[in-house]
Order: C-alpha cells, then sequence, then structure tokens
C-alpha cells in the first residue's frame, strides 16, 4: 500500500489547555498556553482566541515569555525545539534546534542567552528519568539555528514543570523529585540537598508536588501529596537549614504560585479550591471555592493584577483579585466519551458528553465551545462511589430538528433507570428544548439508536434498541401551534428477532430500509409496512458495526464481525459482495460521498483506511495513525469544500474526519494544502481588543459577544448563538474606535452611520460616492507615517474573512472600507453610546 | 527466660504533679524544674538527662519562678517568698519575704548580681545577691496591675517588664520607666478582657519579644518602643517563651501544647538584616505548656501534661545518634514501690501518704501468657498519712513486712550513726542494704560509691568512680557482689569480698553493650536477684524488664537484642544458639516497679500513662476537622 505523505495527523481543535502553565503577558492582556501542537494566546478579557502560533510538529510542552524581550515569548515541544515568537503579531521569530524531546522550558533574566529545558536522559531507557539542561541559544539572524551548546545542570528532576523553579533573580533554582529538594546557587555552583521522609508516624505523606519560590527573599514554597505546604528558609546550609510547615489542602498540593511581589502565596488542588496565603502572616488566608474542577497550574501576572488557574476539565479561569473574571473552555473530555462523537446538523458543532450530565457542543472551526445543554437536569453531587444519571447514547436526526438522548443510571442493588428525552429545537430561543421525556422506554440498557435520515415529511423516525432483544420505532411529529393535546412522540413498532439481543441499527440514506443487526444474523426491514425482507448472516460471531452505503453505492450494506470480518453484502442479490479479514474497531460511513473509513486495531495501534463499497482498492490508508485502539470518530462536514485534486486526499474534500484517541486527544487528518491555507488566513490581523473600559464599553462588549458566536453568553444560559446582527458590520466597528477629537461633524457621521445600519442593496450604488473623498483620503493616507503598506492590505483581507465568517453581514465596498480607514485613525468608543442610547 | 507466675499490679494509682517553671543553666548544664505541688528537679542533661536529685515539695510552697545564679537556685511564689536552696542537703536554706504580694516572676541580670522579682502591687523590687544571702536594694517605678513577667537586657542597665495589656522597659539604674508599649487585646469576644503578657524576652539587640493571652507572639524594637511583627500563633494563650543561647532561635509555648519555634534568619542569602520567621512546631503535648528552655541542641518542654520532653533540634545535632532521638520523662529515676519480698507486701509512696498493699494469691495453673484464677484479690493493708506540710521524700519496707519507714525533709532519719566519710559532699540518692544486713551501698550525686561494713560500722571500700551517676544498685544475697547500674546505661558487678570488678563485669566491659541496649532513652530504676539462681540479675526500666543471665553468652553486635519472640518460635534445639544473655520482656509497659517473690512469683507494678492522662483535666478545646 502506497503511504500518503501529504497527510498528516494532528490535533486541531478541542485541544488540552489545561497541559501546562498557562503565561499571562505583562501588560495582563493577553494569555498564553500549550494547545496541542500550538501555542494559543488568548485576550484576558474578552476570553477570545487572538493568535494560535503554528509551527511545532509535536505537543507543545513549555511556554515562557522572554526575560528580555516582554513581547517575545519561547515555547518548546517534543519535537526538540524551541521557537521563538512575536506573540502579538503572531510571527515564528526564529526556531532553535535542540534535538532531543524538550519536556518543560524555564527561564530567568538572571541569565541571558540561556534557557533551561528539562530533557530526558538517553543513558538509562528502562527508567525514565530526566536532567535539567542549559542551551546557550547562538545569537545569530537565521530562521533557523542549531543550539550545540548544551550542558546539565541538574540531574534526576522531575518531568513536572511545576516541581523546578527559580528563585530570586534567578540566582538558584529549585527542584524537587520525589522525597528531594535539590537547590542550586549558580554563583557558588553549588548544590544542596534536602530529604524527607516518605511517611511520617501520623500519616503524613512527604512526598513533593510542586515548588515556588518567593521572589525578594530566600524562601521556597513545596507543596505535598498530603495537602502539606512547607516552607524552606536557610537552604544555603545543608544542615541549618529550616523549614515551617502551612496545612490547610486535605489532598495533594497540585500547584502553587508567588504573587510578584512576594505578599501572597496562591495554592491549590484537588479541593478546586484557590487558597491565598499572606507570606507575612500565614494564619490568615483567602479562598476561592467553587472553582468546578480540581486545579492543575496556577499562573500570576507579572504585574500581580490577575491570576489565572488551569482546571483539570480543560479550563482555565482568570481571576482578577479574588473573583472570576473570565473563564476559558476548552474541550471536555472526561475518561470515557459514552455518547460517541456526532455533529450537530444545524450548527455544525460537534456534540459529546462535557460536564457531568451535560451535552457539549463545540465549534470545530472556531475551536471554541459553544454551549453546554443539561440533559439530565439533576444536581450533580461529587461523591466517591455515588452512581448518578449519566448521558450515554444522542442522536440527531438530518435536519437539526431533533435530538434523542438517553441517559441511564445503574445503582448496585436497584434496578437500571432509563430515561429516553427528545428535544425539538426551538427557532425562538435558538437551543434545544425538552420535548417529551419517555421513562423507561425499554426493560433494559439501550445498545443502539439511530434516526432516519431521510428528509421526511411530517413525521421524523428513530428507531432504539436494547439489550431486552427489542427495538422500538417512535414516531415524533412536530405538534402545529393550535393543537395542544396528543402526543408528539408514539411507539410505532416493536421488533423481535428469534429473542436474540440487537446490538446495532441503522438506516439507508432514503429512509426505506432499516437493517438491525441480531448478535450475527442483520435483518433488513421495511420501515414503511414494518414487514422483515431479508437476513442476511455471516456466523459465528455477532456484528459489530453496521453501515449503508451511500449515494453510488447505496445497494451495499457494510458490517464488521467480532472475529475481525469486514462484510459487504449487496442488498439487491441479498448475497455476500466481498468479505476481508481485518480487526475493524470502528466503521463510519461519511455522510456527504461514498466513502467508508475503517478504523483498524493492529498490533497496539490503529491503521486507517478510506474506500468504496464498490471499488476493490482503498482510497486511502494511513498505517499507525496512532497508539491504541480508537472507537469514537466522526465525519464532520466542511463549511467550504476544499479542491485537493490528489487522489489520496480527495476524500477529505467534503468532510473532515475527527477521532479520539485512548488517551482522549481529539485528532484530524490534514493535508498540506489546507495547511498553508490555514497558515496564511491565521496571518490576516484580527481585531485587536483595545477598547477603552469605559460604560459604553460594557455595552459594546456585549454586543460583541453576541455576534461573535455568542459562546461565553451561551455557555452560561446554556443556549445557542443567535445569528449574527446585520450591524454587527466593520463600519460600526471601525466607527467606535476612532477618537474624538478628531471626529468629523456629527451630521456627517449620522449618515454614514444610519448608511451603514442598512442591508446593502448593490455595489453599484455605493460605488457612487463624491470622488473628492476618496481623494481626500487617499491623500491621508500617504501622509499617516509608519505601517502603510499593512494597513492599506488590512481590510481587505479582513473583509474576506468576515465574509466567511459572517455570512450574513453585508460586505462592504471599497469606498466604505476607505471611509472606515479613515475614520479608524481616530478613535472614539462614547460615540456608539450616545447614538444607542 | 524461664516461666514465672506474675501479679500484674495496676492498683498504684501514681499521679505525677504538673510543671510549673523550668530553667536551665549553660555553665552546669543543669535543668531546674518546679512541679506544682512544690517539689523541685534537678536534671543533668550532661548525664543522659538524669534526674540527679529531688527537693520534695512543700504544701505552702508553690513556686512561679525558678531562676539559676551561678550554681545557685532561686525560687519565687505566689506565697510572696523568694527561696533559695540549699542543693547539698536537698532542702531550702533560707527564705526572704518581697512584701509585694505575690510574686510571679524573677530574674537576674547576665552579671549575677541583681536579682528582680515582678510582683502583685506592680513594683519591680531588685534584690541584691550576695554570698551567703540576698539583700533588698530597691523599687523601681511602681506601675498599675501586676507584672507576670521579666527579662534584663543582657548589658544589665534595661529590664522590661510584661504586664497587664502592655510591656514597660525600665532604665534599671535609675528605675524610671522609659517606654511604654502597648499590646493588642485579642479580637471579638475577648476584647473587653485585659490580655496577659505572660512571657517576655529582652536581646541584646535591643529587641523585645512578648507572649501573651490573646495568642499572640510580638516582636517589638526596644529602643523605639515600636512594634516590628506580629505572629499569631494560636487562639488560646502562649505562655512560655525561651530563646538560645546565641540569640538566632526561639521557643513559645501554647495551651493547645504546641511549641512553635521561630528563627532569626536573613531574608535573603547575602544580606546582612534578618527578622524573625516562624519555622517548626513541635506538638508533644497535650495540654498547656507551662515551662520551656532552649538549650544548645534541643527544646525542653513541660505542662500540664506532667511530662517533660527534650526534643532535640535536627539542625544541631549530629542524626541518627542518641542525642538526636527525642526523650520524655514521665516517671521520676527513683523507685516509688517498695516490696516486701517475704510477706508479699507493696508499699507505694505518695507525696503525702503511703499505701501498704497485701498481693492477691492463686493456686491455678494457667497456660503461659494466659491470666490465673485469683483466689484472694490484694487488699490495701494500711493507708499512711504524713504529719507536718512536708511531702514525703523517701520511705522503705523491711523484707519481712514488719518494719516501715519513711522520711520528709523536715527531719532526718538516722538511725545508725553517721559514718559519713569526709570530703563527700553531695547527697546520698542510692542506699541499699544487703539482705543478711552486713553491707550498705551508698551512691552520691558526685557518682561515688561507699560500701560499709554495718557490723563494724565503718567504710569498707569504695567502688571506683565511673563517669556517670549511678540509678540503681544492689548486693547480691549470696555472692556479696555489688551490682550497679549507671545513667549512661552501663552495669558494673564489684565483688564486694575481694573488693575488685567480677570476672563477668570485666568481659561485659571488654565486650562492650549492645547499642540497642545503649540507646534506650530510661533510666534502669531497680536491681533485684533471682534469690534461687545466684546467675540472675533482674532489671527494669519503664519499657521492659530484663533477666541478665551471667551464665550465658553475651550479645554481641550482630545480635538481635530483642529476641525472646523469635526465640519462642524457634524449635528448642536451636534456642541455645541464638539465645544470649540478656533476656528482655516487654509485655509489661510503664514499669514502676519488677521485684521476685520468694515464692518465686513476679510483682509487675504498671502505671499505664494513659491512665495518667485520663485523670488530667480536659486540655482547651480545639476546633479539629470535620467536627
Amino acid at each position: 500500500m502506497v503511504e500518503h505523505g501529504d497527510i498528516r495527523v494532528v490535533r486541531r481543535g478541542g485541544s488540552k489547555i489545561n497541559f501546562r502553565q498557562p503565561v499571562i503577558t505583562n501588560d495582563s492582556r493577553l494569555l498564553l498556553c500549550a494547545s496541542g501542537h500550538s501555542v494559543k494566546v488568548f485576550s484576558t478579557s474578552t476570553e477570545e482566541c487572538v493568535h494560535e502560533l503554528r509551527g511545532h510538529t509535536d505537543l507543545v510542552t513549555g511556554v515562557v515569555v522572554k526575560p528580555s524581550n516582554h513581547l517575545q515569548a519561547y515555547s518548546c515541544s517534543l519535537d526538540g525545539t524551541i521557537r521563538l515568537w512575536d506573540f502579538t503579531d503572531g510571527i515564528l521569530i526564529k526556531t532553535y534546534d535542540i534535538g532531543y524531546s524538550i519536556y518543560s522550558i524555564h527561564t530567568s533574566a538572571f541569565h541571558k542567552g540561556v534557557v533551561f529545558t528539562v530533557t530526558s536522559t538517553i543513558s538509562d531507557k528502562k527508567s525514565e528519568s530526566f536532567q535539567l539542561v542549559a542551551v546557550h541559544l547562538p545569537q545569530s539572524g537565521d530562521q533557523l539555528v542549531k543550539a550545540p551548546e548544551l550542558s546539565a545542570v541538574i540531574s534526576d528532576v522531575s518531568s513536572n514543570p511545576g516541581a523546578i523553579v527559580f528563585g530570586r533573580g534567578g540566582e538558584y533554582i529549585a527542584s524537587a523529585n520525589g522525597l528531594h529538594l535539590e537547590v542550586f546557587f549558580f554563583k557558588k555552583q553549588k548544590t544542596y540537598r534536602f530529604f524527607l521522609k516518605k511517611d511520617t508516624k501520623t500519616g503524613g505523606k512527604n512526598t513533593f508536588m510542586c515548588v515556588a519560590a518567593h521572589p525578594k527573599d530566600d524562601c521556597i514554597a513545596t507543596g505535598h501529596e498530603d495537602g502539606k505546604i512547607r516552607l524552606w528558609r536557610n537552604f544555603n546550609h545543608q544542615k541549618e537549614y529550616t523549614y515551617s510547615t502551612l496545612h490547610w489542602h486535605s489532598n495533594a498540593v497540585s500547584s502553587m504560585c508567588f504573587t510578584p511581589e512576594g505578599t501572597n502565596l496562591l495554592s491549590g488542588g484537588v479541593e478546586s479550591v484557590l487558597v491565598q496565603w499572606r507570606y507575612n502572616d500565614v494564619s490568615q488566608r483567602d479562598f476561592l471555592p467553587r472553582l468546578g474542577a480540581a486545579i492543575t497550574h496556577i499562573a500570576v501576572s507579572p504585574d500581580g493584577a490577575l491570576s489565572c488557574t488551569s482546571h483539570s476539565d480543560n479550563k482555565i479561569t482568570i481571576i482578577q483579585g479574588i473573583k472570576v473574571s473570565a473563564v476559558l473552555q476548552g474541550l471536555v473530555t472526561g475518561e470515557s466519551v459514552e455518547t460517541d462523537l456526532m455533529v450537530d446538523p444545524r450548527s455544525k458543532a460537534l456534540v459529546l458528553n462535557g460536564k457531568p450530565g451535560h451535552l457539549q457542543f463545540y465549534s470545530l472551526k472556531r475551536d471554541k465551545l459553544l454551549y453546554n445543554l443539561d440533559i439530565v437536569q439533576q444536581e450533580y453531587i461529587h461523591q466517591l462511589g455515588l452512581q448518578q444519571f449519566k448521558v450515554v447514547k444522542v442522536a440527531f436526526d438530518a435536519s437539526g430538528n431533533w435530538m434523542a438522548t438517553v441517559e441511564e443510571r445503574k445503582q448496585k442493588d436497584a434496578e437500571q433507570e432509563l430515561n429516553l428525552k427528545l428535544w425539538a429545537f426551538d427557532e425562538q430561543t435558538q437551543s434545544f428544548v425538552l420535548n417529551t421525556t419517555v421513562a423507561d422506554p425499554h426493560e433494559s440498557r439501550i445498545t443502539a439508536m439511530c434516526f432516519c435520515q431521510a428528509a421526511a415529511s411530517q413525521t421524523t423516525m428513530l428507531i432504539s434498541a436494547s439489550e431486552d432483544g427489542h427495538f422500538k420505532a417512535w414516531q415524533l411529529r412536530r405538534l402545529a401551534p393550535g393543537e395542544d393535546d396528543g402526543p408528539s412522540c408514539l411507539c410505532d413498532f416493536v421488533g423481535a428477532y428469534r429473542g436474540l439481543v440487537p446490538y446495532c441499527c441503522c438506516f439507508s440514506a432514503d429512509g426505506s430500509l432499516l437493517a438491525v443487526s441480531f448478535q450475527e444474523v442483520v435483518t433488513v426491514w421495511s420501515p414503511a409496512s414494518w414487514e422483515l425482507l431479508a437476513t442476511l448472516s455471516q456466523p459465528p460471531k455477532a456484528i459489530r458495526n453496521l453501515c449503508f452505503g451511500r449515494l453510488s453505492c447505496s445497494k451495499y450494506l457494510l458490517g464488521t464481525t467480532d472475529d475481525h470480518l469486514l462484510c459487504c453484502w449487496n442488498l439487491l442479490t441479498c448475497s455476500l459482495e466481498w468479505s476481508t479479514s481485518m480487526d475493524i474497531s470502528l466503521l463510519l460511513g461519511d455522510p456527504l460521498t461514498e466513502n467508508i473509513a475503517a478504523f483498524c486495531c493492529h498490533a497496539g495501534s490503529t491503521d486507517l483506511f478510506v474506500f468504496k463499497p464498490s471499488e476493490p482498492r482503498p482510497v486511502f490508508s494511513l498505517k499507525a495513525v496512532c497508539s491504541g485502539k480508537v472507537t469514537h470518530a466522526v465525519f464532520a462536514p466542511r463549511e467550504e469544500m476544499l479542491e485537493s485534486c490528489e487522489e489520496s486526499s480527495q476524500w477529505l474534500n467534503h468532510s473532515q474526519l475527527y477521532f479520539l484517541t485512548q488517551c482522549m486527544d481529539l485528532m484530524t487528518f490534514t493535508t498540506k494544502a489546507e495547511e498553508e491555507k490555514l497558515m496564511a488566513s491565521s496571518k490576516q490581523l484580527l481585531i485587536d481588543d483595545s477598547v477603552a473600559m469605559t460604560p459604553f464599553y460594557l455595552l459594546l462588549g456585549k454586543h460583541r459577544k453576541g455576534e461573535s458566536g455568542a459562546a461565553a453568553s451561551g455557555e452560561s444560559a446554556g443556549r445557542p448563538p443567535l445569528p449574527p446582527l446585520p450591524q454587527g458590520s466593520g463600519a460600526v466597528k471601525e466607527l467606535l474606535r476612532t477618537p474624538a477629537h478628531v471626529l468629523p461633524s456629527t451630521s456627517f457621521l449620522c449618515s454614514m452611520f444610519v448608511k451603514s445600519l442598512l442591508v446593502s442593496v448593490g455595489d453599484a450604488s455605493e460605488e457612487s460616492k463624491p470622488a473628492e473623498e476618496e481623494m481626500k483620503s487617499e491623500k491621508e493616507e500617504e501622509d499617516s507615517e509608519g505601517d502603510m503598506e499593512s494597513s492599506a492590505s488590512r481590510p481587505e483581507r479582513g473583509s474576506l474573512a468576515r465574509r466567511s465568517a459572517e455570512p450574513a453581514a453585508p460586505p462592504l465596498t471599497k469606498a466604505q472600507l476607505r471611509e472606515l480607514r479613515r475614520v479608524k485613525k481616530l478613535d472614539h468608543s462614547w460615540l456608539t453610546g450616545l447614538l444607542r442610547s | 527466660m524461664g516461666e514465672f507466675k506474675v501479679h500484674r499490679v495496676r492498683f498504684f494509682d501514681y499521679m505525677p504533679s504538673a510543671i510549673r517553671a523550668m530553667v536551665f543553666s549553660t555553665r552546669t548544664e543543669r535543668l531546674a524544674l518546679a512541679r506544682a505541688d512544690g517539689a523541685l528537679e534537678i536534671f543533668n542533661f550532661s548525664d543522659n538527662y538524669f534526674q540527679e536529685k529531688v527537693l520534695p515539695g512543700h504544701d505552702g510552697r508553690a513556686v512561679e519562678a525558678l531562676c539559676w545564679v551561678g550554681p545557685r537556685l532561686f525560687s519565687a511564689g505566689l506565697n510572696g517568698e523568694i527561696t533559695e536552696y540549699d542543693l547539698e542537703n536537698l532542702r531550702p536554706r533560707y527564705t526572704v519575704e518581697a512584701y509585694g504580694g505575690p510574686i510571679w516572676t524573677i530574674s537576674v541580670n547576665s552579671q549575677g548580681t541583681l536579682l528582680a522579682v515582678g510582683c502583685e502591687d506592680g513594683t519591680v523590687k531588685m534584690f541584691e545577691v550576695l554570698k551567703e544571702r540576698i539583700q533588698f536594694q530597691r523599687n523601681l517605678d511602681r506601675q498599675k496591675g501586676r507584672i507576670i513577667s521579666l527579662s534584663w537586657h543582657p548589658s544589665g542597665t534595661l529590664i522590661a517588664a510584661g504586664m497587664m495589656d502592655m510591656i514597660r522597659i525600665f532604665d534599671a539604674e535609675t528605675g524610671r520607666a522609659t517606654h511604654r508599649l502597648l499590646v493588642d487585646r485579642g479580637a471579638g469576644a475577648s476584647k473587653s478582657k485585659e490580655v496577659v503578657v505572660w512571657s517576655i524576652a529582652f536581646l541584646s539587640d535591643h529587641t523585645i519579644i512578648s507572649s501573651d493571652s490573646a495568642g499572640k507572639v510580638q516582636i517589638w524594637d526596644g529602643l523605639n518602643g515600636t512594634l516590628i511583627r506580629t505572629h499569631l500563633i494560636t487562639k488560646w494563650d502562649v505562655l512560655a517563651l525561651s530563646v538560645s543561647q546565641d540569640e538566632s532561635s526561639l521557643v513559645a509555648g501554647t495551651s493547645e501544647g504546641t511549641v512553635v519555634q521561630f528563627q532569626f534568619i536573613s531574608s535573603t542569602v547575602d544580606r546582612l538584616d534578618k527578622d524573625w520567621v516562624r519555622t517548626r512546631t513541635f506538638k508533644n503535648h497535650s495540654h498547656d505548656v507551662r515551662a520551656l528552655a532552649h538549650t544548645e541542641t534541643a527544646v525542653v518542654s513541660g505542662g500540664m501534661d506532667t511530662q517533660l520532653v527534650v526534643r532535640p533540634l535536627l539542625d544541631k545535632v549530629e542524626k541518627n545518634t542518641r542525642e538526636s532521638a527525642m526523650r520524655k520523662v514521665s516517671f521520676p529515676h527513683v523507685s516509688l514501690v517498695c516490696c516486701a519480698k517475704k510477706a508479699g507486701l507493696l508499699l507505694f509512696q505518695f507525696p503525702d501518704h503511703l499505701e501498704l498493699w497485701r498481693l492477691g494469691e492463686s493456686d491455678g495453673y494457667g497456660k503461659l501468657g494466659g491470666s490465673l484464677p485469683v483466689k484472694r484479690g490484694q487488699r490495701e493493708t494500711d493507708q499512711l498519712k504524713r504529719k507536718g506540710e512536708d511531702h514525703i521524700c523517701c520511705s522503705a519496707l523491711s523484707p519481712c513486712g514488719g518494719w516501715l519507714a519513711y522520711s520528709t525533709n523536715a527531719k532526718s532519719l538516722n538511725p545508725v550513726p553517721c559514718v559519713c566519710s569526709p570530703g563527700c559532699r553531695q547527697p546520698v540518692h542510692q542506699l541499699s542494704a544487703s539482705d543478711n544486713g552486713k553491707w550498705l551501698a551508698t551512691a552520691n550525686t558526685d557518682c561515688e560509691v561507699h560500701v560499709y561494713n554495718l557490723d563494724k560500722l565503718k567504710l569498707h571500700c569504695t567502688v571506683p568512680v565511673y563517669g556517670s551517676c549511678p540509678t540503681a544498685m544492689a548486693i547480691h544475697p549470696t555472692t556479696s557482689n555489688l551490682v550497679v547500674v549507671h545513667a549512661d546505661q552501663q552495669i558494673f558487678e564489684y565483688s564486694l569480698v575481694k573488693k575488685e570488678y567480677t570476672e563477668w563485669s570485666r568481659r561485659l566491659q571488654k565486650q562492650g553493650l549492645h547499642s540497642m541496649w545503649l540507646e534506650r532513652d530510661t533510666p534502669i530504676t531497680h536491681v533485684t536477684f533471682n534469690p534461687k539462681n545466684p546467675a540472675h540479675i533482674i532489671v527494669h526500666d519503664m519499657f521492659m524488664f530484663c533477666i541478665i543471665d551471667k551464665s550465658l553468652p553475651l550479645p554481641e553486635a550482630k545480635n538481635v537484642l530483642y529476641n525472646q519472640m523469635a526465640l519462642r518460635s524457634l524449635p528448642e534445639p536451636d534456642r541455645v544458639l541464638h539465645s544470649h544473655g540478656f533476656k528482655i520482656c516487654k509485655d509489661f509497659q510503664h514499669l514502676l516497679c519488677v521485684s521476685l517473690l520468694e515464692d518465686h512469683s513476679l510483682v509487675v507494678v504498671e502505671r499505664p500513662l494513659l491512665d495518667i492522662v485520663s485523670q488530667l483535666p480536659a486540655p482547651v478545646r480545639q476546633k479539629k476537622f470535620a467536627t
């Protein structure tokens, strides 16, 4: 088989943002965090992702701001490179090739031109151990630099970046690993080691978890497994060192951080409470409780205004003072995704289990959580061993009008509780509203559920198959506004076959056939008459997956069995067309093409095959996609088709294939062309968020939020986004940014402003603007110094992007743009306030 | 080891008295300790923390504060008197009335010339220390409210006094108050309550450290009279403070039973300005820590729970040595129980009375480790109240049970003509007579052991002086060998007939004792013999008793010392290979006495520490997690 070199597996969207400690920039406006193969730059005030710094080819393992230039940042990755970025513009400045996988990076102002990285020692492969290495970054103008000078500083360190910290001004570095603390003084080149016993008599566990160093004093704080915090002092003596103990956490302290002035120490752990200790009076503590999930990292901005905590549910909370000011939520992938991956046909969002009892709608395109939908509608109680309702199945119909969910609760000695809930999409609220709850739809667990995907007239059909040996067909009917009575959901048919347990069910694309697999037998039914049309079987093992072919291949039905067989039946002849032996863990049909994707588990890693049922050769195959078994994947339709002409990547043109690895990382496949396109689009300047903090800003901020996806507001309100309003166009935005003292007369502005609110009829009408104005603006442009070129090219690209992102917004004409550009040089946010109030 | 019928005695309701005050003399390495019943104890820290001297209490005397002036010990109490003690005859030498009401504190200047006491009436009185006596010199400015604590500046020119709600600094020469430092009251409900400055320390850099009833340890600038730092360390009182000799470390004892250490540490490595930083917390007490002493290497604390705790500072001592182990002194280092071997009687000594008990009897036979049916229970035969106000200091019972003798401090019991050897000035603390009444051995705190011939009433011999104090000794009834056990756990056997160490003793010294034996932290308080087997010596300390079989080989360093349980599981022939001369039993805990009766049954007097703790008053309430 041919390896297709240009298709790669990447993390795109839904990556962990809580993997490493986030970094807040010096002005507290931006937050940098490692996220999959890239570094994301968020705005701390608007929660928007400003840039995504792409370039690393493996997991990014650390981000630090360059000490000598606070507008640049280093990032390190397992691919063995350190990259220097200009994070305000999102430009890669330099790449340093180290040659070894880097696990974390540390810098200090004391060491110019040196960064400290943690690499694994190659000598001992069995038990992986790590060492701290000083890397001298060569001064060179080249883009790609090899860094040859490495010198080991401390051996046997922890790979956890929180266990290594620079002390006061970078004069020493402290590293904790296991049960010992090591302090290395650079000036004296001397190491001090301090050991603790594993357990104390009173049941304390002394294993070091994290380290923090006081910025002004010689004091190191260490967090321990039993929740104690020790403050070490006098550690430049091997014998006369001393420490004091603070104890509030009941469980391991996972992260600690001193504030920049050293007045406070912040600590957090699994209790999801941020504790603020006064450094001078440790008996006084402040708490910020109910942060939602266990704290994994804590970071404080260099000016001390902001602090942020990363949480285990892929969330970053930005805290101002002792109040939560913003929340950056990533894709939540817990230990298991019971619902499987789904795509909401309406919003094209990825749907899967989120918080306990919720479904999350995650926009893959914008890499943002749209909203959480509370399915269970019961208060979640966090307690060990307590069984709660879990959402286990979800299905959407073709138009996205209906959603069906199944929740179950299995208690040890009680009966299983099952609920089938049907949700109808409400146009007014733009969200799913609970329509019907069917308590105990089956006597036992529901194994499969699917909607009839055909564009039906009035009713929609839902099939649910259960371990009790039956499958049920439910007729869903949307009630007309007039009729209040009468059920909207009826059980239409109960089917069974020889008392066998149905495991899979599948509708053909046109909805004329229903295939239900009863263990090793596949039955084909006609949903119109509920007549058993045919039985197909391939004994001896049970059917694992079922999938109808589509478009030109719709006569085929594919199935995989437990004994590693992939079968393809021809439904016209009711005979086996072909079969092949493969251990397929997941069979997935692309809803837009006839392609079928099969994840095949082979020797501990997963291979991917994409094929058409009618053709003997696979369209595409990729070996060793990832390690472990892939059990969840989804074809997400693209919003704009790719025009790839290469045969191997054509299958990616219509939709994108996402899958979850065993470590719950969301991965996807990408081609070179697509990547280049993305790179190009990321270069375009994003609208910055430097809106002054005025009362109008609040109005504006709300307005912008609603317009740009309504993610934040939708999340709290549990509602999906409204379609963008027409007045949210660039014109208004530009207008609002104009300074007051250079503002043209109100009468002039007013007409322009009103015009911008109108839905444009055609470009021709705008073209007939007075020519002298255009001339004038051009002149001004020439006069303006500085980055002429960029400003000239900006709006065009911006408008392009905007057009694609907001199809409803009216496109701006050239004349309008020029006008705006002129106005943009001014900045006045108060104007909107006036205009709106 | 052999099998014994054991009388397990648990009816000795011995209750030690709470520790009230403590003072450590670095010059003599002695710790003086005052208990609530007025008894004073002197511990020799250079000799394994051995309780060298005990001055029995007195009903009217309540010692509130102690003070070493060179080798002289002074105390002051709420009876308003200052007492100097005669440490050779173990009794008060003289008392001086201060005429200022109850005295709360006493402090001597570093030159040892002036003694300052703080009185209830608000005066600080200065006494001049003369050679034989002390003499009132003058009063400092009288204040409103009692003087609770006093501390001299090392230069001797200034003195700081802790009072209610404030601290005063006096010029010692003029007697004028120069500064007044106001101490904050506690928050909340205790705002209306006066705050008591329980303890104060004046450091040579003019820093004043105070501890008060609002739970604070405060650091003041004594030159300007300003507050530098407040450390809130408890919700309750901070009762005691102690500063190390080099003024780099400080400990504070709280009502919660914790001892908090502060250290004088520079905040950064290369800078000189230092700061007092709270570092360690020790929790070795269940009740109030009333008294504290900071020695060079350890923190010594005592309080309501009657235990003296020596907690070594691990940064000052070598790790994993004898010094790095924590010690708790729970029982006195002298035996309070006397056993009449022939009559089966037990004499228990309390501070104010004696109890005589007859042991119970049983004729049954049980299996090893089981309990026997009691035919006749033990019963109290006699309770003897002492006369006068002085507490009983020693008592004895004759082996036949016919005679009982006790002594208080007031009148010495001197039935034998005095045969004191010249030059011996230290008090005799151990006395042992042979069963046949021929020999009498005495040991004093100068570590000298003299043997007298009672028939001739003259000194028979003097055992070569060993560097550590004898803690127990006995003369073997048949062989007339004197067995002496010292505070450093060494054992000697001295033949009175040959006037030399016996062969076994020489062998023991040559080979050396097992390291585990030397690491025990309580002294042997009693030595007795097995009348049936002259080779057996029975010794005990607080945690174990041991039968030393002189006929068996001595344990070598590689042997396991505590091997009785292991031996029991071995087959009979192998036992001989593994057994050694020290047969140790730890089945009985917190022993006060182990003795072998004539009928070859063992009497074991236990006083479990848990019983003592249960009789203590309730400790201060503390919030515990999830209650």
